[in-house]
């Protein structure tokens, strides 16, 4: 199926060409975001822009997704050093704690409507509804991929070949993306509301 | 399998001898995707299939949008005629009086102008112009087997062609397609109810881009990635034809730009939607105030011209390259100053950031912000007037072969011309006081990157369609194409310049019951004649691309131009993985014509003893 890159041999480069490919929609990714971020900065400079504090149970949720970007990670030390039950296990706690942290930014959005900042009120929190929302689809995308990670974990034998790592890198690496973004927009949410 | 006979075709020693094994073959019989007609024709993961879709989609929108243009043009150069004739097509959007003469519907003219504009830009001149060459060329002219993922490259083929299904249903709806201009401004396009248009029309047309956008992002995300990881050996960078460079820039330009857009339409999802106010504020609409307060229209327009400028680059761009490649192949001489070339590509690429604002001189935005943007703008010159310096002395002293690809090549040069030095008028700010929205904006981006890129795409039709198609199109229908629509470019769109600068407005329904305007009508009679004259000349040349691919004359050898880059070096109807044994090894920059007494030296053949490179 996949002529060009299936064979060792036909590339040369240090970095895998899917990996590539994997960075470099993260760069794309990341374009809206920024868009998203600048639509922010512009709009609160024209004033009318209602304040309040960012919901508690953002951090909550932001401490969950890094953990679990570290449960992923060891997961993948697991996978490497052979001891299957250990990469199995954090496998599954970095799948749940992912789904958690959709739980929580739900219940921040509870948190935000209960305090007038709902969805609607104003731009300000329409904006921390929208951009989060969007970073959540693209959490869920992670999620897909933990999935298909997952069934390869529990259905196949535990071997490591290249290809294997090299799913496992590009799976961990987008987690780690997602997860480095949300903790860029809660950062610059935070900025933005002292300023 | 080729490789397994012995090679005859000295290229194929060549290749061979010299060539890299990536021991393809022992791969080949396991590419279960290409048995088959649905695997080979349909979702085929082999990038010169893909490209031909990409084409022959792109054609069917060419003519989707040039017919609808000559719809409005007809109401625009004889706004008092009798339009009954095109009821039977365009049904309830004609409206016949009691005396028995039909008229264009004024909320269909707006469909049409937006329609035309999101067609032609988008689905023609992004996905039909990129889209085709960029699959085409990029493996084949880097050496490599195919894209770094053509499983992707598959997907990104039929996003456009799921986006292109829901465009064209909205065609179709009772309420009409979206109608708020191809820039899609709010409020129009972010209230439902601001007209007949911006309820489901809109809908569709934001469920449309959005697809579109995926299918450019995973193209865009390939094109990247096979250029930096899958060239062949001895490709480096400064060694690749014009055309990669192009290709490559114009993928990051779209990987960086369009996310944006995606970003600015969901903002509007939502305004049209859930009752944000993102883009609106303070509305009345039938004397009732709405419950939008706090949003900004001109945020939407920094968010959109973001990508939209950097889009008109995206168009002309990859037309560039291949008017290099083809400019340079048929005058037999090497491109004038490749590094310039490829810096002013660069450059281009860069500024293309930083000059969006100058869509919005007259929207509100800070008189000294727009200095900013007016100073980077006339910068854009500079590149582009190194490029078109290389075109032109690339030209002077060569042997020019005057081929159908080459005539299109120079008219490119020639309208590019024409069309940027109105750009340096619109570039200024106090001078776009008075051009702003007039015919003159028409005539200036029609001209720079609506008929240019078409010129670029039409070289590169005519140059590549023996490496598609294996046979040749007819040249004398090409040259026929080349003249019309040469002269009846200039014919619709000069007229123009003179329109714009009266100050008639872009946009209007008719312009008779205007005094200020009303005189003008011969000049638009002549604008819809010359229109209805090049679009005939375009059904001309669909005739011929079609006509060609069954019995146009046969290549007969695989290097017809005497071209240096690779991909003249496959058999004349290369399977998946392009070349059946080794891959070409690369030992030369694309441009040796003319060298050491050669006419041409193609890059995989050795550099000879005592021979030095060129740059």
């Amino acid at each position: 199926m996949n002529v060009a890159v299936n064979h060792p041999n036909s590339y040369r480069n240090k970095i895998h060409p899917k990996k590539f490919a994997l960075w470099t929609a993260c760069i794309s990714i990341s374009m809206m975001f920024a868009a998203f971020s600048s639509a922010y900065i512009v709009r609160m400079a024209q004033g009318n822009w209602l304040e309040f504090p960012l919901p508690n149970w953002f951090y909550v949720s932001t401490a969950t997704i890094i953990l679990s970007s570290l449960t992923l990670h060891g997961s993948y030390w697991a996978f490497k050093k052979m001891k299957t039950g250990l990469y199995r296990a954090l496998m599954l706690m970095s799948f749940v704690l992912g789904c958690l942290f959709i739980y929580f930014q739900y219940l921040g959005y509870h948190e935000m409507t209960a305090m007038g900042a709902h969805l609607t009120a104003n731009p300000s929190s329409s904006f921390i509804f929208v951009i989060s929302w969007v970073h959540i689809a693209h959490l869920v995308g992670g999620l897909g991929v933990l999935i298909v990670a997952m069934l390869h974990a529990f259905m196949l034998e535990h071997k490591v070949t290249p290809a294997r790592k090299l799913r496992f890198e590009l799976t961990y690496t987008y987690w780690h993306f997602v997860d480095i973004l949300w903790i860029y927009l809660l950062l610059f949410f935070i900025l933005q509301q002292q300023s | 399998m080729a490789n397994v006979a012995v090679p005859t075709h000295e290229d194929d020693i060549l290749i061979q001898e010299l060539g890299y094994d990536d021991h393809f073959h022992e791969h080949h019989d396991e590419d279960k995707y290409q048995s088959g007609f649905i695997g080979k024709y349909i979702f085929s993961m082999d990038h010169k299939i893909i490209a031909k879709q990409f084409l022959i989609t792109g054609m069917f929108w060419a003519i989707i949008g040039a017919l609808m243009s000559l719809v409005f043009r007809l109401q625009l150069g004889f706004p008092e005629e009798d339009m009954a004739w095109l009821k039977p097509i365009l049904g309830q959007w004609i409206t016949v009086n009691a005396d028995g003469i039909g008229a264009l519907d004024p909320q269909f003219y707006y469909a049409l102008v937006t329609m035309h504009g999101t067609i032609l830009v988008f689905f023609v001149l992004t996905a039909g112009l990129s889209g085709t060459f960029s699959n085409l060329l990029i493996p084949l002219q880097l050496g490599a087997r195919d894209m770094a993922s053509p499983m992707l490259n598959m997907f990104s083929y039929w996003f456009f062609f799921l986006s292109g299904m829901i465009m064209f249903f909205s065609l179709f709806l009772s309420t009409g397609p979206f109608s708020g201009g191809w820039t899609a401004y709010p409020p129009l396009s972010a209230l439902p109810q601001a007209s007949t248009g911006s309820g489901a029309g809109m809908t569709l047309w934001t469920l449309s881009l959005v697809f579109f956008v995926v299918s450019v992002l995973l193209g865009g995300i390939n094109y990247i990635t096979t250029v930096l990881n899958l060239r062949t050996k001895g490709m480096s960078l400064w060694r690749m034809p014009l055309t990669i460079w192009a290709f490559f820039v114009t993928a990051i330009l779209g990987l960086l730009s369009f996310p944006v857009l995606v970003s600015a339409f969901l903002l509007m999802m939502c305004d049209r939607g859930l009752g944000t106010s993102f883009y609106l504020s303070e509305i009345f609409i039938g004397g009732e105030a709405l419950d939008h307060v706090g949003g900004s229209p001109v945020l939407y327009q920094h968010l959109f011209w973001f990508l939209g400028h950097p889009e008109v680059y995206i168009i002309i761009l990859p037309a560039m390259g291949l008017v290099s490649e083809v400019l340079a192949v048929h005058a037999r001489k090497p491109i004038f100053g490749y590094k310039a070339m490829v810096y002013s590509i660069l450059a281009i690429g860069f500024l293309a950031f930083i000059v969006w604002a100058h869509h919005m001189f007259m929207s509100g935005v800070n008189p000294f912000i727009s200095n900013f943007f007016v100073v980077f703008t006339l910068i854009i010159a500079v590149p582009s007037a190194v490029k078109v310096f290389n075109w032109i002395t690339t030209l002077y002293g060569g042997n020019v072969r005057f081929t159908s690809a080459c005539l299109f090549g120079i008219g490119f040069v020639s309208l590019f011309i024409s069309g940027g030095l109105t750009g340096i008028f619109l570039g200024n700010s106090a001078i776009d006081i008075q051009m702003h929205d007039t015919y003159f904006v028409v005539a200036h981006f029609h001209i720079v990157m609506g008929i240019a890129a078409f010129f670029g795409m039409f070289a590169g039709i005519y140059n590549w369609f023996p490496k598609m198609y294996g046979r040749f199109m007819n040249e004398t229908l090409g040259k026929i194409h080349f003249w019309g629509t040469m002269i009846g470019a200039y014919a619709i769109f000069w007229p123009m310049h003179y329109l714009g600068m009266a100050g008639v407005p872009r946009r209007y329904y008719r312009f008779d019951s205007f005094d200020t305007f009303s005189h003008f009508s011969t000049m638009n009679q002549f604008i819809t004649v010359a229109a209805i004259i090049v679009f005939a000349i375009q059904v001309l040349f669909v005739i011929n691309f079609f006509y060609s691919i069954w019995y146009g004359k046969k290549m007969t050898t695989r290097n017809p131009w005497g071209a240096n880059t690779l991909e003249w070096t496959t058999p004349i109807n290369a399977g998946h993985g392009n070349w059946p044994g080794n891959i070409p090894s690369v030992h030369r920059w694309s441009y040796d014509y003319g060298k050491d007494g050669k006419e041409f030296i193609p890059q995989h053949y050795p550099m000879q003893e005592g021979e030095t490179e060129v740059h």
